[in-house]
């Protein structure tokens, strides 16, 4: 699975930093992926915990069992094999947003800023597929990958002190659903009724780093039904399986 | 019979805490556990519990806790001076208490976290294999008056030590902070690392479970963000402004700004109890060779 250059640095005494080339896309995020499952499977003797990011993989290992060395030699090793069946699967998740002006809060400013209809922006946002690469920074927050350039927006210049649960807002290049009331600096366009981290499952998220996510626009009646059943936990995310 | 302590008083922020939430920063969610991990372990040990047993965190102030149930107690860490029914009684060592008790707090004199151990450990809720509070994970993030804790039944067997342990000042007053260089610390230049490791910093008000911001202004550098990657409790990142934060027990998983230096685990200990204007240097750890030849050898 040798594809990239990777970069071995030490994380305090206790993690190796793994380090793909410094770009965002589906390709490092697969390669990265199937490392992480070979280092798990493979050092599984003394890896204590691996945590990903978009172009970074964290492995924590048990300092009493090996050194650094020993740990970057055979991650090294692993890295460079060849393995036969290098398939990653994933789910395509069909993400219900309702993009109604009452929780579209900044659509019409950003439309104003930008020679583009909220009715464009709100097609565009939810026409693309995008790639989750991590969760991280909240509980249930999932970085995506793939926001159409033409729907780029810069932070607010001033952060709110309260989001609510569910918003969806788009920062730079990234797009994001707030898992929970948060403060946060994103342009928020629309809300999903859709819990994206329960505590009490012992997989707290529905989905996880190599899934992909597409949103469907739903009106407020819609999204007041589904938020009823996903509170009488009886939603059913639409997904789909890829073998890719 | 479930035994229990009821808060009549919580303090600033007190809460329940073991050695953290493992396994689960793949979905976000951070690590926890006490800020001094010394003093947490240290009170189980002498009460002869897991180490790993959770533990009441208070944090410059002390709670007034009602104890329903007997039990033994033990305080470590900071010296918020405790007393048992109005009566001062000794850090590091085990105390009996009585149903009707009641544990207080007086004047802050060295630190800023005091640790309560139980008998057996708190029995509050666990979330995602862990009794830690935090926000959202658990259903609050600090004991509030009128909460009863549960706590482990009253052991007849055990038997305390009645020697006190003696446990060095320099965990409270040292202005020494072991640290290892972080993924970006390349990105300094030799002007900034003569800072880094010369200049006295001085601890900003804005501190606590999720971060310990420093007050002094640091110079800016150039490439000033990073792709967001990993942080860990005792990184300490340099944002756009030329503000160093030191990530704690509490912090997010990612962020996005160059991680210039990563704290030990003895160091993180060491600032959890520092209070603000509290002032301490970055020593760079020597006694890891191997690892300074391969920060070396792995250099931008």
């Amino acid at each position: 699975m040798n594809k990239y250059k990777l970069r071995f640095k030490p994380y305090g005494s206790i993690a190796i930093l793994i380090e793909w080339p410094k770009e965002i896309n589906r390709d490092i995020l697969k390669n990265r992926i199937l490392f992480k499952r070979k280092i798990k499977t493979e050092m599984a003797d003394y890896i204590l915990d691996t945590v990903p990011a978009y172009n970074s993989l964290t492995v924590f290992f048990d300092t009493s069992k090996i050194k650094y060395s020993g740990v970057v030699k055979k991650a090294k090793e692993i890295y460079e094999m060849k393995y036969k069946d290098l398939k990653l699967p994933y789910k395509l998740w069909k993400i219900p947003i309702c993009y109604d002006e009452s929780f579209g809060i900044d659509l019409n400013e950003m439309a104003k800023s930008r020679n583009l209809s909220k009715e464009e922006i709100i097609q565009l946002h939810s026409s693309a597929i995008y790639d989750v690469h991590f969760i991280g920074f909240l509980p249930g927050f999932l970085y995506l990958g793939g926001l159409p350039e033409e729907i780029h927006f810069n932070r607010k210049a001033t952060p709110r002190q309260k989001i609510v649960k569910g918003a969806v807002g788009i920062a730079g290049g990234q797009t994001g659903i707030y898992p929970r009331e948060s403060p946060g600096g994103w342009n928020i366009i629309g809300n999903s009724p859709i819990d994206f981290f329960d505590v009490n499952q012992d997989r707290p998220c529905f989905t996880s780093a190599g899934d992909r996510l597409q949103f469907v626009a739903v009106d407020k009646s819609t999204y007041e039904k589904i938020l009823g059943k996903v509170k009488a936990g009886t939603y059913i995310i639409e997904s789909k399986d890829y073998g890719q | 019979m479930d035994s229990n302590i009821l808060v009549l008083s919580s303090g600033l922020q007190s809460s329940i805490q073991d050695l953290g939430r493992k396994g689960f920063r793949c979905f976000g969610v951070p690590i926890s556990g006490a800020m001094d991990k010394y003093s947490a372990i240290l009170a189980n040990k002498l009460l002869n519990n897991d180490e790993g047993l959770p533990v009441l965190e208070m944090t410059c102030s002390g709670s007034n806790l009602f104890f329903e149930d007997e039990t033994f107690i033990v305080i470590t860490g900071a010296n918020l001076s405790p007393k048992l029914n109005g009566e001062p009684i000794e850090l590091n060592l085990v105390h009996k208490v009585k149903s009707g008790d009641v544990l207080s707090f007086g004047k802050q004199i060295f630190g800023a976290r005091t640790y309560l151990g139980v008998k057996g450990g708190f029995l509050t809720e666990t979330k995602l294999n862990s009794r830690s509070y935090f926000q959202g994970i658990t259903e609050k993030g600090k004991i509030e008056k009128g909460d009863r804790l549960q706590i482990a039944a009253y052991d007849p067997e055990f038997h305390a030590s009645a020697s006190k342990l003696k446990v060095k000042k320099s965990h409270f007053t040292t202005k020494k902070l072991e640290v290892t260089k972080g993924p970006e610390f390349n990105r300094l230049t030799k002007r900034h690392r003569l800072i880094l490791f010369k200049r006295e910093f001085t601890i900003d008000a804005l501190n606590d479970r999720m971060g310990y911001q420093i007050k002094n202004k640091f110079p800016t550098i150039e490439n000033s963000e990073i792709i967001t990657s990993i942080v860990i409790p005792g990184t300490v990142q340099l944002t756009p402004s030329g503000k160093l934060i030191i990530m704690m027990r509490d912090c997010p998983t990612t962020g996005g700004y160059p991680r210039v230096l990563q704290l030990t685990d003895i160091a993180i200990n060491q600032l959890a109890q520092k209070r603000t204007s509290d002032t301490f240097r970055f020593e760079l750890e020597s006694s890891f060779n191997f690892l300074e030849r391969l920060i070396n050898r792995f250099k931008d």
